[in-house]
């Protein structure tokens, strides 16, 4: 009995944290349908990405790349390696999840970077109500917002003026600073990504320079390397 | 191009769904090795790095404006500083537009 009741303050608890990311990500998915928009993506499109596919970053990463220029499969392997992190989230949090292999796969859907971080307990194991809680309340906030920016659909001039241009850059600048307050040694990745794709940006598709930054991470097989020495 | 947008669609959907099903159903309780596991998790900081270079810059720097970059610096900070994430967005918006002004002036 105190296991249920402790399993609903839990799911009330992902509700609660759910409700302001889900503020957030509203707004943020009303930019990128705007974006996606005046990049040439038809409402329905773009919607139904967010509905199936439930991630900014990616789907950001993959207009991104086809609009600049690079192809569909250099879009799905931006889109992919972005999201590669997802992986060893899931994992982590694999034995708190419930049920055969079907129902563990559903619910390890619901690892989106709030809902995980904001579940994660200090002895290392996942609140499983809560993170489900969380995602539950800022998925439908995601495919609404990304149907109102895709038919508001503000024009560039619109966008410049009103500084919604900065809305995506400061969203990843706060995604990065959040994942450089956990790994402070992660820094000199971003400096060397920053200084590949500023350059190969001058001379390649956006796509393609997009890609190039995720060899930043080569720089992790030094202290492999030393250790394994 | 609507080709690439469904194919693009049913792609990601597809990959995004296995990343997150992959551990629950096949990994349990392994963990992948730490070396493998360095290098995923080193992936987020240098792609969201990326693109917030390629965001800022466009084809060739061709849309690069400076004024973006005092408004990302406030919004930066402002989040350090133990500032809501969408009241940091809101404040790097803000800071842009009164520069924008300002240099319209």
């Amino acid at each position: 009995m105190a296991s249920t009741d402790s399993h609903r303050e839990d799911w009330r608890q992902g509700f609660r944290t759910g409700a302001p990311l889900a503020l957030a990500v509203g707004v943020l998915a009303m930019s990128f349908g705007a974006f996606a928009s005046l990049q040439g993506w038809p409402p329905w499109a773009t919607v139904l990405m967010s509905t199936t596919v439930f991630s900014g970053s990616a789907q950001f990463a993959f207009v991104t790349a086809t609009s600049g220029g690079a192809g569909l499969l250099t879009g799905l392997a931006a889109a992919a390696l972005i999201n590669l992190r997802f992986v060893p989230m899931a994992a982590a949090s694999a034995p708190s999840l419930h049920g055969g292999r079907l129902q563990r796969a559903l619910e390890g859907q619901a690892v989106v970077d709030g809902s995980w971080v904001a579940a994660q307990r200090p002895d290392g194991t996942t609140n499983r109500e809560l993170m489900l809680g969380a995602t539950l309340v800022q998925w439908p906030a995601w495919v609404l917002g990304t149907a109102v920016g895709a038919l508001l659909v503000p024009s560039a001039d619109v966008m410049y003026r009103f500084g919604l241009d900065v809305i995506f850059p400061c969203f990843f600048l706060i995604l990065l600073l959040d994942a450089l307050r956990s790994r402070p040694d992660h820094r000199w990745i971003a400096l060397a990504a920053a200084l590949i794709s500023g350059v190969a940006v001058l001379v390649l598709p956006v796509g393609v320079a997009l890609i190039l930054s995720a060899a930043a991470v080569l720089l992790t097989l030094r202290p492999l390397t030393r250790t394994a020495s | 191009m609507t080709a690439v947008m469904i194919i693009g669609i049913i792609g990601m959907a597809l990959i995004n769904f296995s990343f997150k099903a992959a551990g629950p159903v096949f990994i349990g309780d392994r963990q992948p090795s730490p070396g493998a596991r360095e290098m995923i998790m080193a992936l987020a900081p240098a792609l969201l790095t990326g693109l917030v270079i390629v965001e800022l810059a466009g084809p060739q720097w061709s849309d690069f404006d400076w004024t973006a970059l005092p408004g990302l610096a406030a919004g930066g900070v402002a989040y350090v500083k133990g500032v809501p994430d969408l009241l940091s967005i809101a404040i790097a918006v803000g800071t842009t537009v009164l520069l924008r002004i300002a240099v319209a002036a």
